[in-house]
Formats: C-alpha cells, sequence, structure tokens
C-alpha cells in the first residue's frame, strides 16, 4: 500500500464516517465542510505528480489483490490518468463547497447526499488510476451506481425515479458488454494489465475477437458518455440536484467514456474501423446535441443537450487523432496527434466553462424558483456577478475569444479541416462531410449559447411568473463559478503552461509515439493569421446571431418531427413491453398451485437425471455385483408392494397409515436381512414413533376423500410418476453396476483403536463425523421446537391465516 | 431391489402429486424409504457379515452407506412430525385439507 493507494481509498473511508459526523454537527455546521477537506487535500496530493509526468514518466505501484486469477490492484499515473485525477478532485472540491450553500443543512438529508458523493469521488479515482481492466470495470460499475444514487436524491419526485432508472439502464447495459469486451482482450493477451495489452497490440491486431471486443468497448464508452443514440439518458439525469449535475453529468463521470477511448486508443487506433466509429459517432453526436439543445426551454434540459454534444466534439476528436497512429510518425502523424490534444484541451476547457455555467443556472433556480425561459429574463440588473459569469461561460463555449473554449474550438476546426484532406480509411470521398457537420454544430452551439445568456438576463423582468424575490447570491456560492470563470480566462491567455505541463503528457498516453517530452511541438495560439479555421469563425458567429435573431420564425420546425419516432419513445414503449410481457409470462407458470410447481419440479428431474444418463451414456446395468433373491427376500419385497399399493389405493386414512406403518417395518426387516442392525433398530422405534402420530393426527385430519378429479389431471400424474420411478430405478441400477471407486469403509476398519468402538457405524456417526451428528440433533430439535409451538401457539385473528398460508 | 426402489419413488410421487395434504405426507413417507434403501443398494448388498468388529472375522459389509441412512431416518422422522402437525395446523385453521383450497388470493 503506498500513499496513492490510500488516496484513492479515502473517499470511501471518509463515507463511513460521514453519518457520524451528521449526527454530531447537525444542525450547527453543515456537513459539507468537513468532506470538502477530502477533495481539497487529494487534489494539493495529486499536484506533486505533475513535474513527475511532465516529464515524460509515469508511477505504478502495485498491490496484490486476488493474485490466484492475476487481479492486481494497481495504480497507475500517466499524464491522462493524472488530467482526470485532478479534475475529479478540483472540480470536485468546488462542487462540494457549491453544495454547502446549495443544499439547505435543515431541510436535506445531507449524510445521504455526500455519501453518494464521496463513493462517487473514490470509483471515479479508482477508475482512471487503475491498470488491471477488471478492477476498472468493478469502479466503472460503482460509478453507475452512484450516479443512480444521486440522480434520484429526491426520490420523493417520480422523475428522479424514472431519469435514475433511466440512466441506471442504459450505463449497466453498457458496462457489461464492456465486460464482455475486457474479457475478450484477455482472452487475447492473456494478461488484464492494460500496459501489457498495450505492448502486445501487434500480435492481436490479425485477431477473429479483435472487432468484436472493439465495439463491445466502445458501447461502454458510449452508454456512459451519453453518445448518439445512448444520449437519451442525460437530460434525464439533470432531475439530480444541480451539483451533481455540475460534476457527474458534465464534467467528470461522463467523461469516463472519453477516458476509456482514449486509453484504448493505442490498442485500437490506427485502423480504419476505430476511426469510423469513434469519430462518425462523435460528429453524430455533436449534431444531435446542438440542435436538440435549442428548442430546451428548460435551461438544465439545454445544459444537458449542450453537454451531449460537447461530449461528442471530444469523442470525434479523438477518433480524428487516432489516425497519427497509422502514420506512426513524421508530419502526417504530428498533424493528427494534434487533434488528440485538441480533445484534451477541450475536455478541460467543456469541465471548467460548463462547470461554471451549471452553478449559475442552479443559482438562478435557486434564487428565482424555476429554470423555465420562458418565465425568466431581465435578470441581468438583479444578479450583475451571475450575468457576468453566464457571459463568461456561454461566450467560452459559443467559441468567442478571449476565452478558453475559442482555443480549442479553432483547434477542432483545423483537425476537421486536416481529416478532409486525409487520404486513408476512405476519407477522400466521404471526408468533405467532416467540416460541414463541425461547422454546422457550431452554428447551434453559438445560438443555445445566446439563448442560455440573453434569454435569462435581459428581456422583460417577469417578477408575476416568479415564486420568489429576486436577489443575488450569497457569495460562497458564487465562489466556485468565480474560480472557473477566471480558469476560462487565465487558460486563454497561458494555453501553453497547461499544454506543457498537462496537455502534452496526457497526450503522449494517448498517443505512446509521443510520450517523451520535446518529440513534437504544438503551439497552441490565438491568433494565427487570417486562415480557414477563423473564416469559420466568423461564419459561426455571423450565421449564428442570424439565426439567433429570427429564431422566432424558425423554432417551429423542430415540432415537425414527430415524438413516436424518437429514442426516447423506443426506450419508454420497450420498457413497457418488456415489463408487460415478463409479467404476463410469469404469471402463466406461477399458478400459486402447489402441485403444479411439483409438476415442475419432477419433471426437471426427469428430464436432467434421464437426459445426463442418456447423454453421457451414463446408463449401465452389471448384475455381476447383484446379489441372489432368497426367498425371503421375495416375500418381503411382495409384501412391501402390497404395502405400498394399499397406500396407493386406500379409500381409508386408517388403512393408509397402517400400510404405510407396515412399509416401514418391513423395510427394517430388510435391513435385518442386509447386515445392518442398526438401522433396522433405529427404523423400528422411529417407525413407531410416526405411526403414532399419525394416529394422533388422525384424530383430527379429514377423512381422505376421493374426489372426483378430472383424468386429465390424474394421467398427469401417473405418467410424471412412472418416469420418477423409471428414471430413479435406472439410476439405482447404473449405480449398482458402475463402481468407480474402492468402497472408503475399509479407511474405518481401525475403528476400535482410534475411537474405542467395536461397532463401525456407531464409530462414524459419534466420532468420526461428529458434526454431522451433532446437526442431525440441531435438526431435530428445531423440528421439535416448531411441532411443540404449532401445537401449542394460539394466534388469533390474521396472524393465524397468514401462518396457515 | 432397485426396481422396488423405482416403484416406491414412482408411488410417493403419485401421492405427492395429488391434492390431500395427508396423502402427500405419506407420499414423502414412502419416497424417504426409497431413498434408504437406494442408498443402501448403492453400498453393495450381502456382502459380508455386519459391520461389528470382533464379532467373527468376515469381510463385513459397507459401513458407510449405514451412517447415512441412520442419520436420514431420523431427519426424516423430524420432517414428518413437522409436517404432520402443520398440516394439522393448518386443517385447524383453514377448515380444509384441499392444497387447492389452500391457496391465498388470485390476485396476489
Amino acid at each position: 500500500m503506498s500513499w496513492l493507494h490510500i488516496m484513492v481509498l479515502v473517499p470511501f473511508l471518509f463515507a463511513i464516517i460521514v453519518p457520524v459526523i451528521y449526527r454530531m454537527v447537525t444542525p450547527r455546521i453543515h456537513t459539507g465542510w468537513f468532506v470538502l477537506i477530502v477533495p481539497s487535500v487529494i487534489f494539493l496530493y495529486l499536484l506533486k505528480y505533475i513535474p513527475i509526468v511532465s516529464n515524460g514518466d509515469s508511477v505504478f505501484i502495485s498491490v496484490p489483490w486476488i493474485p490466484s486469477f492475476g487481479i492486481n490492484y494497481t495504480t497507475y499515473i500517466d499524464g491522462l490518468s493524472l488530467v482526470f485525477g485532478l479534475l475529479i478532485t478540483g472540480i470536485g472540491a468546488l462542487v462540494v463547497l457549491y453544495s454547502i450553500y446549495y443544499l439547505s443543512k435543515l431541510k436535506e438529508s445531507l449524510h445521504n447526499f455526500y455519501i453518494y458523493l464521496l463513493l462517487f469521488m473514490g470509483a471515479m479515482l479508482g477508475l482512471v488510476f487503475s491498470d488491471n481492466i477488471l478492477v476498472l470495470y468493478v469502479f466503472w460499475e460503482l460509478t453507475s451506481i452512484s450516479s443512480f444514487l444521486l440522480i434520484a436524491y429526491w426520490y420523493q419526485r417520480e422523475k428522479s425515479r424514472y431519469g435514475a432508472q433511466k440512466s441506471m439502464n442504459i450505463t449497466i447495459f453498457g458496462g457489461l458488454a464492456m465486460l464482455a469486451g475486457f474479457i475478450m482482450l484477455s482472452m487475447m493477451t492473456e494478461t488484464f494489465s492494460i500496459r501489457e495489452i498495450i505492448n502486445q497490440t501487434d500480435s492481436i491486431y490479425e485477431h477473429s475477437l479483435f472487432l468484436p471486443a472493439m465495439i463491445l468497448l466502445l458501447i461502454g464508452a458510449f452508454t456512459k458518455s451519453a453518445q448518439f443514440p445512448f444520449s437519451i439518458w442525460l437530460p434525464d439525469a439533470m432531475e439530480a440536484p444541480t451539483p451533481i449535475s455540475a460534476y457527474l453529468h458534465s464534467a467528470t463521470m461522463v467523461k469516463a467514456g472519453i477516458y476509456l477511448v482514449a486509453r484504448m486508443t493505442p490498442i485500437f487506433g490506427g485502423t480504419a474501423e476505430w476511426f469510423w466509429l469513434v469519430s462518425s459517432a462523435g460528429l453524430v453526436t455533436l449534431l444531435y446535441g446542438s440542435l436538440n439543445a435549442v428548442k430546451q426551454t428548460d435551461l438544465k434540459a439545454l445544459l444537458a443537450y449542450s453537454t451531449i454534444s460537447q461530449l461528442g466534439l471530444i469523442m470525434s476528436l479523438l477518433g480524428m487523432g487516432s489516425a497519427s497512429l497509422y502514420y506512426g510518425r513524421g508530419d502526417e502523424a504530428s498533424m493528427y496527434a494534434a487533434a488528440v490534444l485538441a480533445a484534451i484541451f477541450h475536455l478541460i476547457n467543456h469541465s471548467t466553462f460548463k462547470g461554471s455555467l451549471f452553478m449559475v443556472v442552479g443559482i438562478i433556480d435557486h434564487e428565482t424558483g424555476t429554470r423555465d425561459i420562458r418565465r425568466l429574463g431581465g435578470l441581468m440588473h438583479l444578479m450583475p456577478i451571475s450575468f457576468t459569469l453566464a457571459i463568461i461561460g456561454g461566450f467560452s463555449m459559443a467559441g468567442l475569444p478571449p476565452f478558453n473554449g475559442f482555443l480549442s474550438k479553432e483547434m477542432f476546426f483545423t483537425a476537421v479541416l486536416n481529416a478532409s484532406d486525409m487520404s486513408i480509411f476512405s476519407m477522400e470521398s466521404l471526408g468533405v462531410i467532416f467540416p460541414v457537420i463541425a461547422w454546422a454544430a457550431s452554428v447551434f452551439t453559438f445560438i443555445y449559447s445566446m439563448i442560455i445568456i440573453f434569454k435569462t438576463f435581459t428581456g422583460k423582468y417577469k417578477p408575476k411568473k416568479l415564486e420568489k424575490a429576486v436577489h443575488e447570491a450569497p457569495v460562497g456560492m458564487l465562489v466556485p463559478p468565480v474560480i472557473l470563470s477566471s480558469l476560462v480566462i487565465i487558460i486563454f491567455f497561458f494555453p501553453n503552461v497547461l499544454s506543457q505541463y498537462i496537455l502534452k503528457p496526457a497526450m503522449g498516453a494517448v498517443l505512446p509515439a509521443y510520450s517523451q517530452p520535446g518529440e513534437i511541438e504544438i503551439k497552441i495560439s490565438a491568433w494565427h493569421g487570417w486562415n480557414a479555421e477563423l473564416f469559420m469563425t466568423i461564419g459561426v458567429v455571423g450565421a449564428g446571431a442570424l439565426l439567433y435573431l429570427y429564431l422566432k420564425k424558425w423554432i417551429g420546425i423542430y415540432s415537425i418531427y414527430p415524438y413516436s419516432m424518437t429514442f426516447n419513445n423506443f426506450y419508454n414503449q420497450g420498457l413497457g413491453k418488456m415489463e408487460d410481457m415478463s409479467f404476463s409470462l410469469t404469471k402463466r407458470y406461477m399458478t400459486g398451485y402447489i402441485r403444479d410447481y411439483f409438476v415442475y419440479i419432477f419433471t426437471f428431474l426427469i428430464i436432467i437425471v434421464g437426459g445426463s444418463l442418456f447423454y453421457f451414456d451414463g446408463a449401465a446395468f452389471d448384475a455381476s455385483n447383484n446379489a441372489p433373491v432368497s426367498i425371503y427376500e421375495g416375500v418381503l419385497i411382495i409384501s412391501m408392494l402390497t404395502a405400498a399399493l394399499t397406500v396407493l389405493f386406500s379409500k381409508s386414512r386408517l388403512t393408509a397409515i397402517v400400510a404405510v406403518g407396515a412399509l416401514g417395518y418391513l423395510v427394517s426387516l430388510f435391513f435385518v436381512i442386509f447386515r445392518a442392525p442398526d438401522l433396522a433398530l433405529t427404523q423400528l422405534v422411529v417407525e413407531t414413533v410416526t405411526t403414532a402420530l399419525f394416529l394422533l393426527c388422525f384424530y383430527h385430519l379429514p377423512e381422505m376423500r376421493r374426489k372426483a378429479e378430472r383424468v386429465k389431471f390424474r394421467m398427469t400424474n401417473l405418467v410424471i410418476s412412472i418416469g420418477v420411478g423409471a428414471i430413479v430405478a435406472i439410476l439405482a441400477l447404473s449405480a449398482n453396476g458402475t463402481r468407480l471407486f474402492k468402497p472408503i469403509a475399509y479407511y474405518y476398519e481401525n475403528s476400535y483403536e482410534l475411537a474405542g468402538a467395536r461397532n463401525i457405524v456407531n464409530a462414524i456417526l459419534v466420532d468420526f463425523r461428529g458434526i454431522d451428528t451433532m446437526l442431525e440433533i440441531f435438526v431435530l430439535g428445531i423440528a421439535s421446537l416448531g411441532v411443540y409451538t404449532l401445537v401449542k401457539l394460539r394466534i388469533s385473528g390474521r396472524g393465524k391465516s397468514e401462518r396457515a398460508k | 431391489m432397485s426396481l422396488l426402489v423405482g416403484l416406491f419413488f414412482a408411488i410417493g410421487t403419485y401421492l405427492i402429486l395429488t391434492k390431500s395434504l395427508l396423502r402427500i405426507i405419506l407420499g414423502t413417507s414412502i419416497i424417504s424409504h426409497g431413498v434408504h434403501l437406494l442408498i443402501l443398494t448403492m453400498g453393495g448388498l450381502k456382502t459380508g457379515g455386519p459391520p461389528l468388529l470382533g464379532l467373527q472375522d468376515l469381510p463385513f459389509t459397507d459401513a458407510l452407506p449405514q451412517a447415512l441412512i441412520l442419520t436420514a431416518i431420523v431427519i426424516n422422522f423430524a420432517t414428518t412430525a413437522l409436517f404432520l402437525v402443520l398440516s394439522y395446523r393448518a386443517y385447524k385453521v383453514l377448515g380444509t385439507d384441499d392444497t387447492d383450497q389452500m391457496r391465498g388470493n388470485h390476485d396476489e
């Protein structure tokens, strides 16, 4: 265990003591202040790795967990995981600070909230720092679960429950697909370590499982990162409290899919399938998200769609960057490597400006009581600071200078323009689509960014539609978005510092050819002459501004697309259908009649035992072990048959009981013949007591009525019972005919020396297998307790009937 | 011998599949007899004297199945007793011994 491992575990450990803290300090101090310590400390701790990682080194510490299966708890820090680790803890600290003011310490169940939050934080840290794919998978599912819990935090609302369930269904589905992909990967390479898999990339490329594993992994990544068409869960996840939306559903968890794609790029990248799957999914999502965002009226839904679209942008950049691996090194390779750098750059930028926008929306919601832009407007003078923050975040998202979004947007345009010139992967004919989609999506991105800013803050103030008197938020709530917004501006002016220490090492992790510093020179600058990218941006601003001004004229075209064709509708319908189907299916065989269940059990016995006997050719008859039947035995068998048949056909219960008793005595006689004196004795005693018991109850039990049962009913019974009988008979014969082992009874021959008993059976029971006998006595004791209570207990009314059921 | 075991099982199964509680109990009894004989058969029949040392210098029968059966007999006794009392109780409370009528509400 190193400090690094402990850092990953700290959130989990702290989550355990959160309820204690909550109980101690409420209502004096907000629990969040204590929770705040955790992400802050981890953040500061992780900072110390920046110099190491920026030198091109990585840290690798392994602790065996389940060594027999090759599963180790291995933490691995390189550029990529460090970026994520810093984001998780940095944004995490800000979000916790924000939540202190967002959630009331009196009304909310804060301990639940912070336990889930810490659970998520730990899971996410574990995810990005683990090198073992199975451990990674476990943490991956933990993030899904904690996301589910956090979305359903206000579980009394129906929409929260719906959104939570939806996100759970979709992300867990993807997670399972990913698990299958991981297993295929480990089958191909015979290791669970990502680094070792990367070393074997060349050898698995031709493997037949290569493509299935790639597709399954991508399903996992796309569900998590809300890529089209799995994106439908993200807007519904907005029912979570706003700090959670800012944290999980824009800054960190949804980027786990991006992380996975980036992590797997050295393995799968450089192939045409990977390039097309990742970049086209990204581009489609980019367009889909930005188109849908424009029509939203709920601010958080708008931000959700914009997150979808931005995630698509990052995904497509990673897809285009994977082409670098095809070229290996050289000018073309470094041209596409710039796309990977842009992806990571935009990832960070997105977290800053989107996090700050979410917090602003949370402030608006908190102060006005609504997030509906039709009811908002004219808040500029009432909330000047929030307005400034919204402008910074919104303009950055729209890709305007002087904000960091401008830089990464320009790099995105460079990447799509480069990609359209690409001469591999049949891009010659299709490449031109890339810049077109990118440009169109950027226009809509511009429009919805403007909607967020101007629809809420300018225009007419409508106090009558609001529930509260509006004023600026408390200072504490403004601090986190102010920090994020200042980062937005600082990054714009000093992008190359960030690039040197954080972005390039991360890129080196994605593209191993550039893992050493100084191998590639990519300068991020705001001004690079009058080139195509700049004209594209100007075009975006112009077209976007025009369309925004005439929004009312064309917004109606959205209603043309029918709801019944949306994926949301498919999801709801599909879920409903599945529930109905399984209900009716279950209803069909779970009849509630005990006899039916017996029929199932016996039928399966016949099928499985009989089937396996037949299948494995197990039915063997060997008469050599059989003992000859003497006259005594013949008589005994005949009388037993008679007794058994009497039970079957007797009309009177007395006859039946006596016949069963007789059967028992006959069995004990059998034991005598077969040299088992102890058994005979026991059987005699037990049979006597049992018969006495039967007769005791006989007095109370009703006459055995032979009901007019339907012929079909009785025929079924007959067939099944004959089947069971036949199967058991065959089984017994085969067991008799097959001797695989020497009997182990000879080991007990020295029972006299060991146990001081001449009776071997007794020695076995009380000495060699004494624990068994003790448990047997337990069973007897429990049964007698049951009998006693059933006889003595007198429960009145309801309890009685329930017991009888 | 094996055929006898099979027949026991057949009869027991048939009894269990009927609706009367008493017959079900009798059925389990018969099946358990069948089980005992089955275990005994598996150990091999009449291959020697009783498993008592010092009685005679003969090879004795396999003692292990006997020990198992002994346990089974006792457990069987316990379950039969419990079952019997349970059905007695059910009959007292519900006034029927038909498993179909004992079933709860239809919309459960």
